[in-house]
């Protein structure tokens, strides 16, 4: 029996998702006032301004990965803090409490060091934003791991979105899910967890994570 | 063959599409939703009720859309509201509010039972807003629907309309530009449009091109289109500017289409002046068409090459949408909700100036091979974000939401 034949418990089930906006009512025109917000805002609107980008429309790569450093760039014109918060990357901090206060320190570290606060103009306030998202089934499941190969491919943004991103969030040992179903098969796919381990979604798209991960499934499931 | 409405809209936006809409409804089956707002024809939010109401009760849903009743005081008072609440330093009378709270009460009294009996009731705009306050037993969430630019309101105004706002379970916004802080949950829902409607339908081949006879455009030179009311934030007069920078490099029409605008006392003015700053050039044509001229727009836009919308202050902007969701590139201004809808090099060009507007006019007309790769783009973005589908999901899943009490998650099966 090859592994791709392997039974699993029970079957992947995919899902899709969207995420909607919701206003918190709080603005920043100032740098100091964002800092401000950020010590209180709820954690959803940090999350929502740093991977929310990803599900927006957008065309090639964006010029920053979280909307703080873009404002801060475009709204600010402050370049130097802006290349010092887009290159944070979420995924190394345990929880969002501590990518808040990794922020938070970017930010007053910048606020020490320059001699004025640096403003927006009223029509370029950043809107802090957070959102709810709503999970749909797709109503495909999956039995054998090797047919992720052939689906992932197939599968929306949406989907990876929720199966890798979404999923760090809702799993205790912040894993994609793949690597949660995939761990039921009793250590038969170790490799293949370790390899998803190493993808980083971040500064990436996407479509460029659904080609990441075909890639890898292709690869493993044909090399066996 | 006939087919039901689901899946007219499923040929056009995709099955998938549909599947989440049936998804999200099945919990809301049977459940009552009132739309109210203050007209059955004409404006924007009309055309959307007009077909989201049939769309909601297809997934059946017990949906129905209400219209007040009010007489010229009420809708004057409403009006400098609707103006107030964008900005405008506008008086309102004592007698005009109570004109205000008087229709507001009497249309209350019509709508009793239902509301009463409502599961949800969608309040559109500030002319029904007052009418929360007649219902302190109600059962039914209440939603209140803005669909105008509240960033910068009229204080006194907006302190009045406020009152009412607070009472309600959430509000919904285009943009969070537009938003308020506000006591309770406030969406953001960008506004859509039918890829069904007569503005929006594929047109075929003979009733686009009737538009050059029809309008005297010559077939051979490309036309640059200008859809919107002649009113200064539309900046027509600068359209006609970048026209003539552009024209000095090549031979193109500009067409400049729009309604009377009667409700608008400045509308008069502003036309003189267009017609008097393009009077020199045969090439200018300014088309003043009926409010219902939706089926002639939509062969305009598709008929031309190019489409421009140089606003200098925008709502949502879905002259945009429409000339995208047609497969043109939009040049537009840098304001509203066209940022939303114009990414640079891919689905169009934002501009702040005539000069900026001329150039890529220029380039555009120069390749014409990037034109129609921006278009294709256009028509796509629009298709994934802005149809009536994606705002109908948004709306339901809202009601889920505030029904269920949920803060961050809903989950459908």
């Amino acid at each position: 029996m090859t592994t791709n034949n392997r039974t699993p418990i029970e079957p992947f089930v995919v899902r899709d998702c969207t995420l909607v906006p919701i206003s918190t009512g709080k603005r920043a025109q100032n740098l100091r006032e964002l800092r401000d917000h950020l010590v209180t805002i709820h954690p959803g609107s940090i999350y929502y301004h740093f991977w929310g980008g990803l599900l927006r429309p957008r065309f090639g790569d964006p010029e920053y990965n979280n909307d703080f450093a873009s404002w801060m760039r475009h709204g600010l014109h402050d370049s130097v803090l802006a290349e010092r918060v887009g290159i944070i990357d979420p995924t190394d901090f345990k929880d969002i409490e501590e990518l808040r206060r990794e922020l938070i320190d970017v930010i007053e570290e910048r606020l020490d060091e320059t001699e004025f606060v640096p403003w927006a103009k009223t029509d370029q306030q950043f809107h802090f934003i957070r959102s709810q998202i709503v999970v749909f089934d797709t109503h495909k499941r999956i039995k054998y791991p090797g047919d992720l190969a052939t689906a992932i491919p197939n599968m929306t943004v949406g989907s990876i979105f929720y199966h890798f991103i979404d999923a760090m969030r809702r799993s205790p040992e912040a894993v994609n899910d793949f690597s949660s179903w995939l761990k039921g098969f009793q250590g038969g796919y170790k490799k293949l967890i370790d390899r998803l381990a190493t993808i980083d979604p971040y500064f990436i798209s996407l479509t460029e994570l659904r080609e990441q991960l075909s890639l890898l499934f292709k690869e493993y499931f044909e090399g066996e | 063959m006939y087919q039901g409405i689901l899946e007219q809209y499923a040929n056009v936006a995709g099955e998938d599409v549909i599947d989440h809409l049936r998804q999200v409804a099945e919990s809301l089956k049977g459940m009552k939703v009132v739309h109210i707002n203050s007209t059955r024809d004409g404006g924007g939010v009309a055309e959307i009720l007009n077909r989201l109401v049939p769309l909601m009760q297809e997934l059946n849903i017990d949906a129905s859309w209400q219209v007040i009743l009010g007489n010229a005081d009420f809708f004057q008072c409403t009006k400098g509201f609707h103006n107030a609440l964008q900005g405008r330093d506008v008086g309102i009378t004592d007698s005009q509010i109570r004109v205000y709270e008087e229709t507001n009460a009497t249309n209350a009294e019509i709508l009793k039972a239902q509301l009463e009996e409502a599961d949800v009731v969608f309040v559109h705009d500030p002319q029904p807003v007052a009418m929360i306050k007649h219902f302190p037993k109600r059962k039914g969430k209440w939603i209140w629907r803005c669909h105008i630019d509240l960033s910068k309101p009229y204080r006194p105004i907006w302190k009045y309309i406020r009152d009412f706002v607070t009472g309600y379970d959430a509000s919904i916004f285009s943009l969070s530009e537009f938003a308020q802080a506000l006591p309770h949950p406030v969406y953001l829902i960008p506004p859509s449009i039918d890829p069904l409607s007569e503005k929006n339908i594929e047109l075929d081949y003979e009733e686009i091109n009737s538009v050059y006879e029809r309008f005297n455009l010559d077939p051979e030179r490309p036309v640059l289109l200008q859809v919107s009311r002649f009113d200064r934030f539309k900046d027509p007069l600068g359209v006609i500017h970048a026209y003539k920078l552009a024209k000095a490099f090549m031979p193109f029409q500009l067409v400049m289409a729009g309604g009377s605008a009667t409700d608008d006392p400045e509308g008069d003015s502003v036309l003189e002046e267009v017609r008097k700053a393009s009077s020199d050039d045969p090439d200018i044509h300014i088309l003043l068409l009926p409010s219902d001229a939706h089926r002639t727009i939509n062969a305009l836009q598709r008929a031309s090459d190019l489409i421009l919308q140089k606003s200098i202050k925008e709502g949502f902007g879905l002259t945009v949408t429409e000339a995208m969701w047609k497969a043109k590139p939009v040049i537009g201004g840098d304001v509203g909700g066209i940022k939303l809808q114009i990414f640079d090099h891919n689905t169009g060009f934002l501009v702040h100036t005539p000069e900026g507007a001329a150039l890529r006019i220029r380039y555009l007309f120069h390749h014409r091979d990037k034109m129609q790769e921006m278009g294709m783009k256009a028509k796509q973005f629009v298709k994934e974000n802005f149809l009536l589908t994606r705002h109908l999901r948004e709306y339901l899943t809202l009601i889920v939401a505030l029904i269920n009490n949920v803060d961050e998650r809903i989950e459908l099966s």
